[in-house]
Formats: structure tokens, sequence, C-alpha cells
């Protein structure tokens, strides 16, 4: 070492192991998966299928139950095009990522889109899910590779949920 | 029935990349005493500290308030640390609002701050957890499908998010302290950035900051003649779950319903009228058309024509981010605590350059999470 | 000051490892009750805030799923602290204190099982100097130990007493993960673990979640018959450079036990949060507790300790003491940081 050299940090890494439970629901949503099979729960008060399940309505603060199973065919509520990749993800930028309403859910949740020009994605479109070959399945939402195009007009997405915006 | 507050110092620090001549403590300890200083006091004068922080996994250092109270002089004192998400700088000065507002103590120091040199933000905020049902594409990821939609569901142009981009950093230039000092910003220049997720460019997103701010609170007894006090006319916070069936998240009610409540305790009617100026918590451009409209400023459909025209600009109608903004500072734990002490140093009139003429009255407001969490506050030159 | 009463606690059972139960089950099953025992619901609460520590899961923002566990439609005002939820409890006490609630609902909540919680605390320390070194909990709490039975301060035998009652009492808790008879010498024969300290002079790893509700004297009287009326809190920190402090005395108590005036108070109980045995000795000589006090009816940390909520554990318990018409005044401690390092004290009375 430069009898000028100053030492300005260094790198003291942290390493710790944790053991990680699910959850009673999000365990059945992810056996469901296995299945092969999109399960969600519905609130006894609001009638909303949550997809997935938490175990709880946050809007009525009340358990869900009532397990509902689901389409695997949905609208694309909104999206975006990815440039910059997931920390420790699969897919190379750039992707897309969309929010979903699967056909007899209430609300979206996240997901890849693929197999479509990434300019002709819209708000709106009808998408159904693509499963990677039953052997390789896991318990994970990742069961579904991504969702592409479904050959049917697209949805007016203001009129999709307004059931329960404001109520 | 709260005892009246006032904010009598501020400090912060240059925000920058890397502050590679400091270590966290010491980071935090500079925006202190800049703020002593600012306010004619000495560390003997503070009743209580009060800590605001991102999550500990950045920097990699637990409930740093053990570890930082050498630095801030609490040995012997009361401290806490607050850790609200997103929003937590914001929350952070209203918990210690709350200590003078009590009744029961007297000048406090707010401290918040962030070393993101010295942590992975970016991998703490996306730690892959085994059995997740959820991918997790990033803030960005999450954020820009709603911005997406909001200029759906408005028709707002295209380039209504590089114009907001471009107002911030034009309005930073002005401001010493901001991180980002970008010389001859322009729309094209914005345009050419390159693109993180679609429509957000480089341009149009915050940086990562070290930095650091703190505020000193004082009761109103305590104020002194050689204090300049931003009185604190109101404070909320709100929060909502990150996902239930209704929620719009373009629009989210909790914003809506916190900045009621802030309005009506600082007793204003028609906040777009009554209100000089807003330090509005805009980490991606479009976030400033959406925050006016969920902020009731602009109506529904319409903010991004303020953003347009102009009226958001330190000349406009309606100023916001006077500093420069999220999009020019970012220092995750601290810049919702930069919004709340921006706001004071324009009713203070000691915003320098990008001062806002005749600002009596102005708002503070931060944000987090899923656009679930928020905190505003209203502070003005005269007591109410 | 405002008069605020503790009008309703609820733990859950306290275990080496809750399972397949994530921090949300827990923290509904406690909120639910405490909510229910008062015939409220969330729409009632002024005010809600927690205290929990993302490290115990290894995840950024792990607390923002509490929201899961409770009723936040329409939004809620709320707040959280990277602290034990004896410090939210402090911040939801402000609250009522400026008049901006009347009623306020805390909870707390971790598990200690999935991670390696004595290394995770090593992050508390110096992040320069000191943690990279890993010291972790169970080691400076042996340092501090050692320092005191070299001193002749206490004597090993005076610890194992300690672990001694916090069993014996323990077994009348039906939510203690540690409890039973034991005879000192049976306690004394066992092996170290990290010398001086035997295993037994740690406190367990606990999971587990509690929930309590405070309300303003005349909101407080309106839901319930027995609020316990915190008279006085106050808490305090010390340095965080172990070698700066004398790590044989608590100076920071002091302090506090001085502001509450607790010499002129007539100290019946007292909930004590010693992670370990030696501790509990550090803090009942700080607080000059008469030979008349119940020390730890509950069985204390050791019997088990939810941490990030067994001080609030503690404020809880001694509410629950007060029930009783025998007991009209009780101090509940909690404390955070390595080796005692920063500590709050709750005065509680019936009236």
């Amino acid at each position: 070492m430069k009898e000028d050299t100053k030492i300005k940090g260094f790198e003291a890494p942290i390493y710790f192991k944790y053991s990680y439970t699910a959850g009673a629901t999000t365990t059945l949503f992810l056996k469901k998966l296995l299945e092969g099979k999109i399960v969600g729960q519905r609130c006894p008060i609001c009638k909303g299928v949550y997809v997935p399940p938490r175990g709880s309505c946050p809007r009525d603060g009340v358990a869900t139950e009532e397990e509902v199973e689901v389409a695997h065919t949905g609208t694309v509520e909104s999206f975006t095009i990815n440039y910059i990749p997931i920390p420790d993800g699969d897919v190379d930028p750039p992707f897309v990522s969309a929010n979903i309403v699967l056909d007899g859910a209430d609300l979206s949740f996240m997901h890849l889109i693929s197999g479509i020009p990434h300019d002709e994605v819209r708000i709106g479109m009808r998408v159904k899910a693509l499963w990677k070959p039953k052997e390789d399945w896991e318990p994970s939402l990742t069961n579904i590779l991504y969702f592409e195009p479904l050959d049917e007009p697209d949805r007016d997405i203001d009129d999709l949920l307004n059931k329960y915006k404001n109520a | 029935m709260p005892t009246l507050a006032a904010v009598v110092g501020m400090g912060q620090t240059y925000h920058k990349s890397k502050r590679n001549d400091v270590s966290m403590a010491g980071l935090v300890r500079e925006s202190a005493d800049d703020a002593l200083r600012d306010a004619n006091l000495d560390w003997k004068d503070i009743d209580a500290v009060i800590l605001g922080k991102a999550p500990d996994m950045f920097e990699g250092v637990m409930m740093p308030e053990l570890y930082l109270s050498d630095a801030l002089v609490a040995n012997g004192k009361p401290i806490i640390r607050v850790h609200t998400a997103g929003s937590v700088g914001g929350a952070t000065g209203i918990v210690a609002a709350s200590y003078i507002q009590s009744g029961l103590f007297k000048r406090v120091l707010v401290a918040t701050y962030e070393k993101q040199s010295e942590s992975n933000a970016m991998w703490a905020l996306s730690t892959t957890v085994p059995y997740a049902p959820l991918i997790n594409a990033g803030a960005g990821g999450y954020f820009t499908p709603y911005m997406r939609e909001y200029k759906r569901r408005h028709k707002a142009p295209d380039n209504i998010g590089r114009l907001v981009a471009v107002k911030d950093r034009l309005n930073a230039l002005k401001n010493p302290k901001a991180h980002l000092q970008i010389e001859g910003i322009n729309e094209e220049m914005v345009e050419k950035s390159p693109i993180l997720w679609d429509p957000l460019t480089f341009l149009e997103s915050c940086p990562s900051s070290d930095g650091a701010c703190s505020l000193i609170i004082s009761s109103e007894d305590s104020v002194d003649s050689n204090q300049t006090p931003a009185w604190i006319l109101g404070t909320s916070v709100r929060s909502e779950p990150t996902m239930y069936v209704g929620r719009d998240v373009v629009n989210p009610i909790a914003g809506t319903e916190c900045a009621k409540d802030v309005y009506h305790q600082a007793g204003i009617l028609d906040p777009r009228k009554e209100i000089d100026c807003a330090e509005i918590y805009v980490p991606f451009s479009w976030y400033e058309p959406m925050w006016l409209e969920n902020l009731l400023l602009a109506d529904i459909g319409k903010g991004w024509m303020m953003s347009e025209n102009g009226d958001t600009s330190l000349e406009g109608s309606f100023p916001v981010n006077m500093s420069g903004g999220v999009l020019s500072s970012n220092p995750i734990g601290a810049s919702g605590l930069i919004r709340f002490g921006e706001a004071a140093q324009q009713v203070r009139q000691k915003a320098g350059d990008y001062q806002v003429s005749n600002a009596n009255i102005a708002l503070g407001h931060a944000f987090g999470g899923g656009a679930q969490f928020f905190a505003m506050w209203i502070v003005a030159s005269k007591k109410p | 000051m405002r008069k605020v009463g503790i009008i309703g606690y609820e733990q859950t059972p306290m275990l080496r490892d809750a399972g397949a139960q994530n921090e949300v089950e827990l923290i509904m099953s406690v909120v639910h009750k405490v909510l229910k025992n008062l015939s409220i619901t969330q729409s009632d609460i002024d005010f809600t805030c927690s205290g929990s520590c993302d490290y115990l899961q290894g995840v950024s923002f792990a607390f923002v799923d509490g929201l899961n566990a409770i009723s936040a439609v329409p939004p809620i005002k709320e707040s959280h602290v990277e602290m034990d939820a004896a410090w939210a409890l402090y911040e939801s006490w402000l609250k009522i204190q400026s008049g901006q609630a009347e009623i306020a609902l805390i909870y707390g909540f971790g598990k200690s099982s999935p991670g390696e919680i004595r290394e995770i605390l090593s992050l508390q320390l110096d992040p320069y100097y000191i943690a990279p070194l890993w010291p972790d909990s169970v080691s400076l709490a042996a340092l501090q130990a050692r320092l005191l039975l070299d001193q002749g301060i206490i004597s090993e035998k005076e610890m194992a007493v300690v672990v001694q009652d916090s069993r014996s009492k323990a077994i009348d808790n039906t939510n203690s993960q540690l409890s039973g008879d034991f005879t000192i010498e049976e306690l004394l024969q066992e092996p170290y673990f990290v010398s001086p300290l035997k295993k037994h002079d740690c406190s367990p790893i606990t999971d587990g979640a509690a929930a309590m509700v405070i309300a303003s004297e005349e909101k407080a009287k309106e839901l319930y018959e027995y609020p316990a009326y915190i008279t006085g809190i106050d808490h305090r920190i010390e340095t965080g450079q172990i070698g700066a402090r004398d790590l044989t005395k608590s100076p920071s108590v002091e302090i506090s036990a001085a502001a509450l005036k607790l010499a002129s108070k007539n100290i019946q109980v007292a909930e004590l949060h010693a992670p370990f045995s030696h501790q509990q000795l550090i803090l009942t000589e700080a607080l000059k507790l008469s030979d008349n006090v119940l020390i730890n009816k509950s069985g204390g940390a050791l019997a088990g300790n939810i941490v990030m909520t067994a001080g609030l554990d503690r404020i809880g318990s001694i509410f629950q003491q007060l029930k009783s018409n025998e007991v009209h005044c009780g101090l509940a401690h909690a404390t955070s940081g390595p080796c005692l390092q920063q500590n709050m004290l709750v005065l509680l009375e019936d009236n």
C-alpha cells in the first residue's frame, strides 16, 4: 500500500438465515397452484373475491374463509414495460409487468405479459395464463410463466370494478 | 386543546450521491447542528429527540437510535425512532410535533437521514421471500402502471411528466442543498434519458441521495424573539391497506382524507386559494398532477393542466416543490421531513433564491408504501 | 397532564415456535380479542400504533403487513415505531395528551424463532467499530454479569433465585413458555451457556404478539370498569458505547425514577423487563424497590420474551394485576438495546 493511501471504507457483509412461514392462507393458495388451480377467498360482507387470498378482507376487517376458484383468463388493469431487471428475477428486460384482474376475482395482482409486441399491450386487453409444464410445478405463482393475449374484445376497465369503488 | 407548536430551526446537509467524508452519525449530526444554529439554540435546550429513518435493512444498522444517542446528545433524554413506510420523514415530524402539542415538552429535535451510499436500498426493497405469492417489480414497477392509468383516465398529453421533471430540476438549480444540479435541463434532455419503466425515463425519477434533515420544534411559550417561527396549524396521517377490493390506487382515499383532516385543522376551506405553496412528495414525475387532484388542489382530471400551464412553477399561481422536491434530492428517510421543513422555510422567508413571495401558508406532504401511507402538515407565518 | 387509562390487554401464548402461524395471524388474534372485550371495533379507535422490528423477519417494511390484521378501511390514523411496543404506547399516550385522540390501540409482535436473534441484535451496535466484530446479545449480557460478579455486587446464587422465582411464578401464567419448580441447587449445577450465564439466566426464544387499548379518563370510564391509570411515564437512553457505561448500574432508570417521584409512591407490584437474570438485580437496585414489592408475578421475560413486545407485556401484566382489589399501585419497566441501554418506566394506579 502506498504511504498516502487512506482507507475510506470497508465492506462488512451481513449474512442471516431465516425460516419462513407462508401462513395458513398463502399455503392454501400455493397448494392449489400445485394442482394447477387459482383459488381466492370471498369476503362474507362485501362479497369481493381476493386473489391471492389473504385470510382477511382489509376492507371489512373480517376473516375470509369461503374458497372460490377463479378462471385463468382475465383483463389487464394497468401495466408497464420494465427496462430495469427485477433483482433476483428470471426475466431479462425489457419485459411487461401488469396488474391483471382474473375473471371471478375482484381485484388485480401483478404478473408478466408476453407473446405480444410491447407497444400493442393495452389497458383493458384480455389475457390468459400460460402455465409451465406440469412436471416443473412448485407451490408458486411462477407456475404461470406469463399471461398471453386472449382473442376477445377489450373490456371497458372503468366498468369493470365500479361496483366496489366508493362503496 | 393541543399546545401550539412552531418550527424554529431547520437544517439539512448538502444532499449528494456519496458523502464519503462523514459516517452516518456525522451525517445526521451535521443537519442537527445546522438546525440548532438556525434556531439560536444549544444542545442543552433540547428536551427530547425524535429520530426517523427508512428500513434498518438499508444500511444494516438495527434500531439506529441506539447507536446515534451520542451524536444526537440524547444520553439521559428520551429518544424514540419512528418508522412508517415511505412517508417516514413526514410521520416523524408529526410525532415530534405531538411531543410539543402534549404540553409536556418545550423544545424537541427531530432528525431524519439516509446514507444510501452505505446501503443497498434496491436489494433491501426486493428481498426474495420464499412462498411470496406475488412478483415484486420494485418501486418504479409498482407505481408506473398507475401513472399510465392516470394518463389514460384523464386523457393527459404524453409530456406532462417531462414538464414536471424539468420544472423541479430548474428549481433545484436555485437550491444549493439539492442533490441534482442539472444545468440546461429541458424537455428534450428528459425525453432522451434512458427509459426505466415505460413511459417513465431516468430523468423523470428521483435520485438516490445521502442526506439528513433536522428540525427544532418549540412550544409557543418557548419561542424566543431571536427566532423565526413557522406555526404548525395542523398535522394529519392516514393509512389504508395495500390491497383491498375497490381500492383506487391512482387516487387513494387515504390521501384525500388526510388532506381534508389537515385543512380542517388549519381552518382552510378552499385549499387551492388559501395555501400559498406546497412541498409535495413527488418521486416520479407524474405524481405531481396525481397528487394535486388527490389533495383537492385541482379538480379530478385537471391536475395535469396545472402542471402543463406553469401554475406549479416557482412563478406560477400555485408553486409546488420550490426546493426541487424529491425528484432533485432523495435521502429516503429524510425526504418526508425535507418536504415539511421546506414548507416551513417558505413561511419563515428563509428559502433564499427559491422563496415564494408572500408565502404565508404552506403545505408539507409525504407518502409511502404502496401509495397507502400519508402524512401532511400546514405551517403559517402567523399564529392561528 | 391528562389521566390516561389502560382498559384492555391481550397476549398470545408465548411459544418457542409459532410454527405456521405468521405475524399477521398472531396480531389478528389479539387485536380482535382486545376490541371484542370492550365491545368496540376499529372504527371506534382514534389512533393505532405498533412496535416491531423488520430484522426479526428479514424483510424491509415487514410491519406494513400488520395492517391486514386490522381494519383500515376507511383509512385510519396510525403510526409505527421500530422499537418495543412500549414506545408505541408512549407515542399513543402523547396523542391523547395533546387532545388529538381519546382512545388508542397499540400492538406489538415478533417471531424470534425464524432468524438468528442473538446475532441479529449485534446490529444494534456501532456499525463501524463494534458490529463487524459480531458481539451477540448473550455475550454482551455475559460481560455485564461478569462485571457484577467480579465486583461482588451480586452472586450466582442471587441470579439463581431470580430464575427460580420466575419459573415458579410462571406456573400460574397460562401464556408462559417456561415454568416449573426448581431448587437453587439444581439451577446452580447447570452448565454454563455463555459464562457466567447459564441457559436459564437468559430469556428463551419466543414468538408472539400482544395488543392493548388505552383511553382518556372519560372514555376509559365509559368503556371499562377497572382502568389502570398511567400516572407517570418516562423513558431515557444511555450511550451506545458499551465501554463508556458502568454496566453494573442503570443511571437512565434512576433518572426516570426520580422524574416519577417513585420514592413517594406505595408500589405494591412491579414488572421488570429483564431478559437476563442479573439485569433484574440491577433494576431492583436502581429502583430501590422494597422487599414488599411483588416482582414479576407473570414470570417476567425469563418465562417468555416476545422481542419487541416484552416491554408492553410488562405494562399489560401490571394492568392485569391492578384488577385485584388488593393492588392499587404498580410499576412497569421496559428496556431496549444491549445491557439495558434504554429504559422506560410506567407507573400505574387504579384511581
